[in-house]
C-alpha cells in the first residue's frame, strides 16, 4: 500500500541522513554513536531537527501535577512534563533520536570520506548450489505444474474457440495448455573477510587511547561489513605476551608492564595459518599501539614475521599509532623504513580524536 | 475510504447500526453536532492521518514524515495507540481504528459526537473554517504548485521558516473574526491636528477653568499620541505573522505560503485553547452514554479497562482528559446542589458546606453553558475551587536550581491555580508583539516579549530571530529579560548580539 505519507517520510529520512553526514566528523570524534548500536540499528541523537519557535525554557517553568507527595518532594523528569502530550492532535513534538541502520551509516561514511569500494580479488569461496525457479516452460513433471498460468492458457483457448460458457464457467485444460515451472541451478559464491584487531594494552596505553581505538574500529567494522558478506572479527591483546580475547575484553582490559609487539604478530600469524587460508579469505590485520616497543631486537623480530607471513597473506596490513605521552612512538618509523615501497602496509598516526577520521580514510581509502 | 479527496465508501453495516444507536443517545442527551461521517482505518492509515494533523490531503512536508516516524514507532512498540481522530469540519469526519473492539467503537463514537458538539457550539471555534478539509486540500495543491514552479527545497525551506513563526499569532483576535477595522481616518477625527482644545472662559477665570497643569498634561498626552501614531505600527501587533505577511518584502509565492501556514495556525489554535475542556467534555459524555445507556452487561469489563486507561494519570502528570471530566462533574454537582452564589460563598462552616444541597438541579444547564462560552483559561479561572484542588490532589511544582531536580512546590489553592493559569495563558506560548518596524529610522524590526516571570529558551530564541531576519531582511531585535535583567537580542543577518538594556525610567 502506498500512503502519501511515505513521500514525506522518505524526505524526513533524507534530512536525517543529510544531518548525520554534515555532522559526521563530530559524531566520529566524539564517539557518541558507539554503544548505541543494537543488532541492526544505531540510535543517533539529533538535537536540532525540530522547528525552532519562541518558547519558554523548560526548567524555568514548573507546572501542575496530580497525586501523592509532600511539599519539597522530588519529581522525576517524566512527571514534570506537562500532560499535553496525551491527546492525539498535538503538533510538532521534537525528536531526540533517529534510528539508522549500520549499512546506511557506512554508506554515509563512504560518501563523506569518498571511500572506494573494495576491488574483488577473485577470492571466492563456493558455498553451495541452489535451485531457483526462474521461468516457465511447456513440458515438465505434474508436480511443477503452474496452476494459474495453465488455467489462463486454457481460458484463453476456450474463449478463442468459443467453447467458454460464462453461465457455466468450466475450464478444462488440455495438454497444450499446461505450463510448468522451470529451474536453474545457481552456484552461490561468498567472499569472506576477517579482521584481526591487535592492540597494545601495556601500561602506556591509557583510557583515552583505547577509546580512540574503539571508535576507529567501530567505523572500520561498519565499512567492511558493507563490503563483505560474512565478516569475522578476531581480537588480540598484548603487552609482553599476547592472547586472543573477545570484543568486550579487548576494549576494556588494562594491563601494565612491557610491550613485545612480536608476541601479537606471532599469534596473528598462527591464526592466519591455522584458520584463514589466504586463498579463500580477505584478511585485514589492524594493529594499534602507541609505538613503544620493548627492544630493537623485538622490533626486528616483529618486522620479520610481518614480512614473511602476515603481509603476504593479507589484503593489507594496517598499523595505527595513537599518540600517548608515555610512548616513544618509534615503531611507526621502523615500520615505514622497512616497508617503504610496499603498498600492502598502511600506517597512520592518530594524534587525538580529531585524527580518527583521517586515519580511517588512510586505512580504507586504498580500496584494497 | 477517504483518499485523494473522494468518498468511495462508508461503514460496514454492524458499525452503522451502532452509530445510529449511539447517535440517538447523544441527541437525547442534548448534544448538538454536525452530520458526522465515520470511517474505519488501519493502524498505518491512522498514523498517517494523525501525522497530517487529521487531514490526509495536507501539504507535503518532512515534519509530517517525522511525526509519522514517531507515531509508527510508538504504536509498533505499543507505547501509544490512537483510537479515534475527529476533524472540526461540517460535515464532521471521524476516523476509527480498525483494531478497536466493539465496545471501543461504541465508546469512541460517543466520544466523537461530544467532540463534534463542542466544535460546533464552543464560541472559540466560531471563526474556524467549517470546510477545512477542502481548504487543506487546496493548500496542498497550492504548495505543490509552488514546489513545481520554484523547486521543492526552496519552498520547503520557506515552509520551515513560516512554521517557526506560527505561534506568533493573536489567538484572541483571529483575523477571520474581526468585525470591524479601525480606519486611519477615524483616528484623525478623534484627535485632529492643532493644540489642546480649551473651554471658553473669561480671562480672570481662565486658570480655573483651563488649569495650566491640566493643559500641559493634555498636551503631553496628545504629543505622545501623535508620536505613537507616527510610529509604525502605531499599536503593538500581536499577530506577528500577519504583520510580516503584510509588510515584509516577500515574493508573491512566499506570501502565499505564509498565508497558508498562518491560516492553519489560526484554525488549530482553538483546539489548543480548549484541550482540557474539549477532552473533558468528550470523556464526560462518553462515560455517561456508555454507563447509562449503551453498555451491555457483557461489555462492562472491557469498558472499564479502556476507560481507566484513558483517564489514568501517568506518574504524577496531569491528564487533561481527567482534569476536564472531573471539573465538569464538579460543576454539575455544584449547580445541582445549589453550591454557588452569595450564600455559598459566604458560608465558612465546613460541615454545612459539606452537606449543602438546595436542590436547584441546574447542573446540566450549567455545563452546557460552560461548554459554549469558556476556554481552558477562563474555565480554570472560573471553576477551580479549593475543594477540587484538594479532592484531585493537585500540586504545583518548580525546578529547584540547587537540588537540580523538579520538586513539589505547594498544595495551596492559590499557587496551584496561578501555575495552571500561567501555563494556559496564550496556550502556553510566550506573548510577543511587534512594537517598531522602523527602529532608528533604519527599517529595523523590534519585538517585545511580554515577560511574565519565565525566560525564553535562549537556543530557540536565536534560531527564531535568524528566521525572522530572513523574512524581514533587515536587522531584528527581541526585547526580553534574562532573569531580572532586561535584554535586547539582536540579529543583523550575520551576527547575533545580546546586550543588557539600561532602564532609564
Amino acid at each position: 500500500m502506498n500512503l502519501r505519507i511515505h513521500q514525506d517520510h522518505a524526505r524526513f529520512r533524507e534530512i536525517v541522513k543529510g544531518r548525520i553526514r554534515k555532522e559526521l566528523r563530530k559524531y566520529i570524534s566524539s564517539g557518541e554513536l558507539i554503544g548505541k548500536e543494537g543488532d541492526k540499528l544505531v540510535s543517533i541523537p539529533l538535537p536540532q531537527i525540530d522547528i525552532p519557535r519562541f518558547r519558554f525554557g523548560e526548567r524555568n517553568q514548573g507546572g501542575v501535577g496530580q497525586g501523592d507527595g509532600e511539599e519539597g518532594d522530588a519529581l522525576s523528569d517524566a512527571d514534570a512534563e506537562s500532560g499535553e502530550g496525551q491527546a492525539g492532535s498535538d503538533e510538532g513534538q521534537h525528536i531526540l533520536e533517529a534510528d539508522v541502520t549500520i549499512e546506511e551509516l557506512a554508506e554515509i561514511l563512504g560518501e563523506e570520506l569518498e571511500l572506494p569500494n573494495i576491488e574483488d580479488k577473485g577470492k571466492e569461496k563456493l558455498v553451495s548450489t541452489k535451485e531457483r525457479y526462474v521461468g516457465i516452460r511447456r513440458v515438465g513433471p505434474e508436480s511443477l505444474k503452474h496452476f494459474k498460468r495453465t488455467y489462463r492458457e486454457a481460458l484463453k483457448r476456450q474463449i478463442a474457440s468459443g467453447v467458454y460458457n460464462p453461465k457455466r464457467p468450466v475450464i478444462i485444460p488440455v495438454r497444450e495448455d499446461k505450463r510448468f515451472r522451470s529451474w536453474k541451478l545457481e552456484e552461490l559464491y561468498e567472499s569472506n573477510a576477517v579482521i584481526i584487531y591487535m592492540m597494545d594494552v601495556s601500561g602506556s596505553m591509557g583510557e583515552e587511547q583505547k577509546e580512540m581505538v574503539r571508535i576507529e574500529s567501530f567505523w572500520i567494522d561498519a565499512w567492511l561489513t558493507t563490503q563483505y558478506k560474512g565478516l569475522e572479527t578476531r581480537f588480540i591483546i598484548h603487552d609482553a605476551t599476547a592472547r586472543e580475547v573477545d570484543r568486550e575484553t579487548f576494549f576494556h582490559t588494562r594491563e601494565s608492564g612491557g610491550t613485545m609487539i612480536s608476541s601479537a604478530y606471532k599469534l596473528c600469524a598462527d591464526m592466519i595459518e591455522r584458520e584463514y587460508s589466504p586463498a579463500e579469505w580477505n584478511i585485514y590485520p589492524f594493529h594499534f599501539s602507541d609505538g613503544d616497543n620493548w627492544s630493537t631486537d623485538d622490533t626486528k623480530n616483529s618486522l620479520k614475521i610481518l614480512d614473511e607471513i602476515i603481509v603476504p597473506s593479507s589484503n593489507m596490513f594496517c598499523y595505527g599509532q595513537v599518540f600517548s605521552p608515555y610512548g616513544s612512538g618509534q615503531f611507526i618509523k621502523d615500520l615505514v623504513a622497512a616497508f617503504a615501497d610496499d603498498e600492502r602496509v598502511v600506517t597512520s598516526e592518530i594524534p587525538d580524536r580529531d585524527g580518527i577520521v583521517d586515519s580511517i580514510k588512510t586505512f580504507l581509502g586504498k580500496g584494497r | 475510504m477517504y483518499r485523494q479527496g473522494r468518498w468511495t465508501g462508508g461503514l460496514p453495516r454492524y458499525l452503522k447500526e451502532i452509530q445510529t444507536e449511539i447517535e440517538e443517545y447523544a441527541v437525547g442527551c442534548g448534544l448538538d453536532f454536525f452530520t458526522t461521517y465515520f470511517e474505519v482505518v488501519s493502524y498505518d492509515e491512522m498514523n498517517e492521518i494523525a501525522a497530517y494533523g487529521g487531514f490526509p490531503t495536507r501539504y507535503p512536508h518532512w515534519r509530517h514524515g517525522m511525526e509519522y516516524d514517531r507515531l509508527k514507532k510508538s504504536s509498533t512498540y505499543g507505547l501509544s495507540k490512537i483510537y479515534e481522530l475527529v476533524i472540526n469540519n461540517d460535515p464532521c469526519t471521524a476516523y476509527l481504528l480498525e483494531g478497536n473492539s466493539l465496545v471501543d467503537q461504541k465508546l469512541v463514537m460517543a466520544h466523537v459526537f461530544a467532540h463534534c458538539d463542542f466544535f460546533k457550539n464552543n464560541l472559540w471555534f466560531a471563526h474556524t473554517n467549517r470546510h477545512m478539509i477542502d481548504e487543506m486540500a487546496n493548500h496542498g495543491a497550492r504548495i505543490r504548485m509552488y514546489m513545481d514552479r520554484y523547486g521543492v527545497e526552496k519552498v520547503e525551506e520557506f515552509i520551515d521558516l513560516c512554521l517557526s513563526l506560527d505561534n506568533l499569532i493573536d489567538v484572541h483576535n483571529p483575523p477571520m473574526a474581526q468585525a470591524y477595522h479601525f480606519e486611519e481616518e477615524d483616528r484623525e477625527e478623534v484627535l485632529g491636528p492643532g493644540d489642546v482644545p480649551r473651554l471658553k472662559a473669561k480671562p480672570y477665570m481662565e486658570s480655573y477653568i483651563n488649569p495650566p497643569e491640566f493643559l500641559k498634561e493634555q498636551r503631553d498626552k496628545m504629543n505622545e499620541e501623535n508620536r505613537r501614531q507616527a510610529m509604525f505600527p502605531s499599536d503593538p501587533v500581536k499577530d506577528v505573522m500577519g504583520f510580516l505577511m503584510a509588510h515584509a518584502p516577500l515574493a508573491p509565492w512566499q506570501r502565499g505560503v505564509m498565508e497558508i501556514i498562518r491560516e492553519e495556525a489560526y484554525y488549530f489554535a482553538p483546539q489548543g485553547q480548549t484541550k482540557i475542556m474539549n477532552e473533558g467534555w468528550a470523556t464526560y459524555w462518553h462515560s455517561k452514554i456508555m454507563t447509562e445507556k449503551a453498555l451491555d452487561t457483557s461489555e462492562i469489563i472491557d469498558y472499564a479497562d479502556h476507560a481507566s486507561m484513558v483517564t489514568a494519570t501517568s506518574g504524577r502528570q496531569l491528564n487533561p482528559y481527567k482534569m476536564g471530566v472531573e471539573l465538569y462533574r464538579h460543576i454539575a454537582e455544584r449547580w445541582d446542589k445549589g453550591r454557588f452564589g452569595k450564600d455559598w460563598d459566604e458560608c465558612d462552616d465546613m460541615r454545612e458546606r459539606e452537606s449543602w444541597d438546595t436542590g436547584t438541579g441546574l447542573g446540566m444547564k450549567k455545563i452546557f453553558e460552560v461548554r459554549r462560552i469558556h476556554n481552558d483559561l477562563t474555565f480554570i479561572d472560573e471553576f477551580l475551587t479549593h475543594e477540587f484542588v484538594r479532592e484531585q490532589r493537585l500540586f504545583s511544582f518548580e525546578y529547584n536550581q540547587r537540588h537540580r531536580q523538579f520538586e513539589i512546590e505547594s498544595r495551596q489553592f492559590d499557587e496551584v491555580k496561578k501555575k495552571l493559569l500561567s501555563q494556559l495563558t496564550n496556550m502556553g506560548q510566550p506573548v510577543i508583539r511587534v512594537i517598531d518596524a522602523n527602529h532608528a529610522n533604519r527599517g529595523e524590526l523590534v519585538m517585545l516579549h511580554d515577560h511574565r516571570g519565565v525566560d525564553l529558551d535562549p537556543g530557540y530564541t536565536t534560531a527564531v530571530l535568524a528566521n525572522v531576519n530572513r523574512v524581514w531582511k533587515r536587522p531584528v531585535t527581541l526585547v526580553t529579560r534574562d532573569g531580572d535583567k532586561p535584554i535586547a537580542a539582536r540579529f543583523d543577518g550575520t551576527d547575533f548580539v545580546e546586550e543588557e538594556i539600561e532602564t532609564g525610567e
